[in-house]
């Protein structure tokens, strides 16, 4: 099944002279009408990302003559860029080690807590760095339960796993936050695929393996690369997992971005920091874009169901049980303590601290809703909640709204998507301290008239969400809309179908799953997301993650109850959230 | 679908064109850390007729340097927030304009850091070592008294401190130390520091509640580097009622670096004669006895009384290490580098 090239549709022009008119409409096909599907993401990157960019890293290129950068500037940026390149592939190496198996797990089999197992793993992603950082130390701390529990059974003096500020910490992190990138991409393509095609191979006398090195795993080649692009990215550009779990010793070229931009103020290394950060994203997407362009094959989706089968034999059973416990380790045990602690008061008799007593409370809950000292400042829960929920379903709504033509462009690319292709990635790959910056020269003039600059506008933080969440929405949905052959809706065209019939036909029912699987990548982000709005956003209107760090800037066992408390509140509510659209039965979908 | 966006655009520039013509507002951008009692805005509200909006714009060097970035076109009348680290780069910028409030001759000079009165002293809070009083007492260990203490075997690994390249309080224990012992003798002591087990992590959160034994976190480290004011936050947010804090500060000479936070008017505001109002107002003796209990920092102004909880758990040091803000500035960055040099390579 060789996929066909998109060409814009031939003028029917005669030989000869052509009239004004035919000139015209030769114009708008061959250019008006391929870029019309770019048009409200191109002015959306532009003004809210590439402008901004552009003018606070022009600021910092002049503001000092470039020779401010020494030597020893050279060094650091060359050990900097070298260990964020290290981490980056190890993490990614490692989280599509566990992913891809996992993928595998959910998309083949079934059994029973599926669903809640598959939400547990989607949860890492929105929770804040300072949560999940809480919660790894409490496991494997020096005062973790695991060291605890060792040193008491084994009489030792000191916790036998140092784990905090190594590297291995930042890894598992980043597999503890990411996997879900991979279950997602992978596991929706997977569980879509033509089960035909490997029957076919069965029958022609391939074993199991064979079928599936040879059959399975090229047709995957496509997601699988989007999910390790995506997932390499956000390890590139990680910051707060290497700041809080990593330690002083470890810095990204994020981090070092920070350090440079705003407590050194130096603005030149900072902007060189940022370009090269930029140019290895770019590079990695051209690199990307350009071995995926080369394995795309169509196929004739199934719904997942036919997919699906128990676990019959002991093999299966192994995997499936293994893969079971590996999950429920990696993503239960880290996230277990944060509602553990924030209904239990730990009360440590003075001076064993190794036996720390549990009292059961409710105390951190209700003080949410007090405001102890009358502070300006102070939200109720729920309207945290709403901030928060408000800010991700317009980031969903926009996000899709501009990534859905840009991803049905992108399905059958022609000339200019394959130029504008690397670009939908470098969000990804900007710092969100050099962006914050962008925005404060660029918006900080009134918009219009002197009443209402964008810069003080609660829209921002959505704006700012949506940046980072369009390469999500896109990507996800780009292989669904590529993998409808067009001998479909060829077919739907002969039998009289209206081209809007015919998308709502054939294209809607394969592309609905992957718009849900790319609203909940939207929903996600936004609702986890902290660097970019702690700059951008309103006092008055905080989010959850935004809420959660207020409580762990002052000290105080309420403080950091209530911390863990909202903390708690954050995880139910985006697990509702999620399964609340996957359950979502969008209109005409049938099965799929 | 793609109407929405367009609609959400539509919607903003008709909210824009037709804001309410209230009462005149007063802007004042500030970072993360800024809190204030609703009544005590509301009184400078009602008594001025005019709506005080705050913009918050991440940590205080972030803050300072939108503060900046944006001084052309000024987003705020105030800027409340750069404190004696960073004063020196807010002064080169020109981000303030001068305004010798009367107010001023209730506070120390020792505090007014900034001849022109550019920027004014509002409030102050020494970083010091906090440590976990049930720790030594269980352990029979004496609290150490000075700095030098700490490079003592019997404190092997019992101290937590934060990055001075990426936290304010490490920063200012790293000039504690600078003061105490000279820009030529702290990198030795730094070395025996190391030698001696301290741990450094990366900000004020982690040190305090992953690493503090006193914390509700539990961590190891009986000792950390936070405020004076912290074990009187202990004790207001205590999970059950406290008569006496879990913890307490060294407050030996020189082991505290003393942090002042300075406000002033933005240079260029259209509304000079509100924001000396607000100024007055912030100097005053309502929002400096507020402000301790909201922010754990405290007032500058002689007339203001300090909280119970403050003069009980929270006395500030009587020697606190001080460094000009010029000296400050010009050697910032070098010190942290080789701070970093010595004590994390």
């Amino acid at each position: 099944m060789t996929r066909l090239t998109y060409h814009a549709p031939k003028i029917r022009g005669q030989e000869g002279a052509k009239t004004l008119r035919q000139e015209f409409g030769a114009f708008i096909s061959l250019w008006l009408r391929p870029s019309l599907p770019w048009l409200g993401v191109s002015i959306f990157l532009s003004l809210f990302f590439f402008y901004p960019l552009a003018r606070i890293l022009w600021l910092g290129l002049n503001f000092a003559s470039l020779s401010g950068i020494g030597i020893s500037s050279l060094r650091l940026t060359f050990d900097v860029l070298l260990f964020t390149l290290y981490q980056a592939f190890l993490s990614s190496l490692l989280t599509l080690l566990i992913g891809l198996p996992a993928a595998y797990l959910f998309a083949r089999f079934d059994f029973r807590g599926k669903s809640l197992l598959r939400l547990l793993t989607a949860i890492p992603f929105m929770l804040p760095t300072v949560v999940v950082a809480a919660g790894f130390n409490a496991l494997l701390g020096p005062r973790g339960w695991i060291n605890l529990g060792l040193m008491r059974l084994f009489g030792l003096e000191s916790p036998p796993i140092v784990f905090v500020y190594t590297l291995w910490a930042i890894l598992l992190a980043h597999v503890f936050y990411n996997t879900t990138i991979v279950i997602r991409v992978v596991g929706n393509a997977l569980a879509h695929l033509d089960p035909r095609l490997e029957q076919a191979a069965r029958l022609l006398g391939a074993d199991k393996w064979r079928a599936f090195w040879r059959v399975t795993l090229p047709l995957l080649r496509p997601p699988i690369l989007v999910a390790a692009l995506l997932v390499f990215l956000f390890d590139f550009t990680s910051f707060g997992v290497i700041l809080l779990l990593g330690g002083p010793r470890f810095a990204t070229l994020e981090v070092e971005i920070y350090i440079q931009a705003i407590r050194v103020f130096n603005l030149p290394l900072a902007a060189v920091l940022s370009l090269i950060q930029l140019l290895c994203t770019l590079v990695f997407s051209i690199l990307y874009s350009r071995v995926v362009t080369r394995v795309v094959v169509t196929t004739a989706p199934r719904a997942a169901a036919s997919n699906l089968r128990r676990v019959r034999s002991w093999r299966e059973k192994l995997f499936v049980g293994g893969m079971l416990l590996l999950l429920l380790a990696l993503f239960l045990l880290p996230m277990a303590s944060l509602p553990l602690r924030s209904v239990a008061r730990l009360e440590s008799a003075r001076g064993e601290r190794a036996a720390v007593s549990f009292g059961l409370t409710g105390d951190y809950y209700a003080e949410l809703f007090v405001n102890r000292f009358g502070s300006l400042f102070y939200v109720p829960p729920f309207e945290a909640l709403a901030n928060s929920l408000i800010y991700a379903v317009v980031t969903v709504l926009l996000s899709l709204a501009l990534g859905f033509p840009v991803a049905s462009a992108l399905a059958r690319p022609g000339r200019l998507e394959r130029f504008l292709d690397p670009f939908l990635m470098l969000p990804l790959g900007a710092s969100a301290v050099t962006l914050g910056l962008g925005f404060i020269i660029t918006f900080n003039r009134p918009l219009l008239t002197g009443h209402l600059s964008l810069i003080t506008s609660p829209l921002l933080v959505p704006l700012a969400h949506t940046i980072i969440a369009l390469p999500f929405v896109i990507r996800s949905l780009q292989p669904a809309l590529a993998s409808i052959p067009d001998c479909l809706r060829q077919a739907a065209a002969t039998l009289g179908a209206s081209p809007l019939r015919a998308w709502f036909t054939v294209d809607w029912p394969i592309v609905s799953r992957a718009t849900l699987a790319a609203a909940i990548f939207a929903f996600t982000v936004s609702l986890g997301e902290f660097g970019a709005t702690s700059l951008v956003s309103r006092p008055e209107y905080p989010t959850l993650p935004i809420a959660i760090y207020r409580f762990l800037s002052q000290p105080g066992g309420l403080n950091y109850g209530q911390a863990m408390a909202m903390a708690t509140i954050l995880m139910v509510v985006t697990g509702m959230g999620i399964l609340l659209i996957e359950r979502l039965r969008l209109p005409g979908t049938g099965e799929f | 679908m793609k109407n929405f966006f367009f609609l959400t655009i539509l919607v903003t520039l008709v909210l824009a064109a037709c804001a309410p013509e209230g009462p005149a507002t007063l802007t004042v951008m500030t970072h993360d850390s800024f809190a204030v009692s609703a009544d005590v805005v509301m009184a400078f509200e009602q008594a001025n007729n005019v709506k005080v909006t705050f913009i918050k714009s991440g940590d205080a060097g972030e803050a300072l340097n939108k503060a900046i970035f944006s001084k052309d076109a000024p987003l705020a009348d105030i800027f409340y927030g750069v404190d004696n680290t960073f004063l020196s780069r807010a002064l080169e910028a020109g981000i303030y304009e001068s305004y010798a409030s009367p107010l001023l001759a209730n506070i120390p000079t020792e505090f007014q850091l900034d001849p022109q009165h550019r920027a004014l002293p509002v409030d102050y809070g020494d970083v010091c070592i906090n440590y976990d009083k049930a720790y030594f007492t269980d352990h029979n260990l004496a609290v150490p008294q000075l700095l030098e203490d700490l490079t003592r075997p019997e404190y092997k690994g019992l101290l937590v401190v934060e990055n001075p390249a990426t936290s304010s309080p490490g920063l200012a224990f790293l000039l504690a130390t600078v003061k105490h012992f000279g820009a030529d003798g702290y990198l030795d002591y730094w070395r025996s520091l190391r030698a001696n087990g301290v741990v450094v992590v990366d900000g004020w959160e982690t040190a305090y509640y992953t690493n503090f034994s006193a914390s509700s976190g539990h961590g190891p480290q009986p000792m950390v580097v936070s405020y004076a004011s912290s074990p009187a936050a202990e004790v207001v947010y205590a999970e059950t009622q406290l008569t006496e804090s879990p913890t307490a500060s060294i407050l030996g000479p020189d082991t505290c670096f003393r942090q002042i936070e300075f406000v002033g008017i933005s240079a260029g505001t259209q509304k000079r004669a509100l924001a000396e109002k607000f100024v007055d107002f912030i100097l005053g003796v309502l929002f400096q006895e507020d402000m301790p209990l909201q922010m754990f920092m405290s007032p500058v102004n002689l007339n203001a009384n300090l909280p119970e909880a403050f003069v009980k758990y929270a006395p500030a040091a009587e020697q606190p290490a001080a460094i000009s803000p010029d000296l400050i500035a010009a050697n910032r960055d070098r010190w942290i580098a080789n701070w970093m040099e010595v004590v994390l390579r």
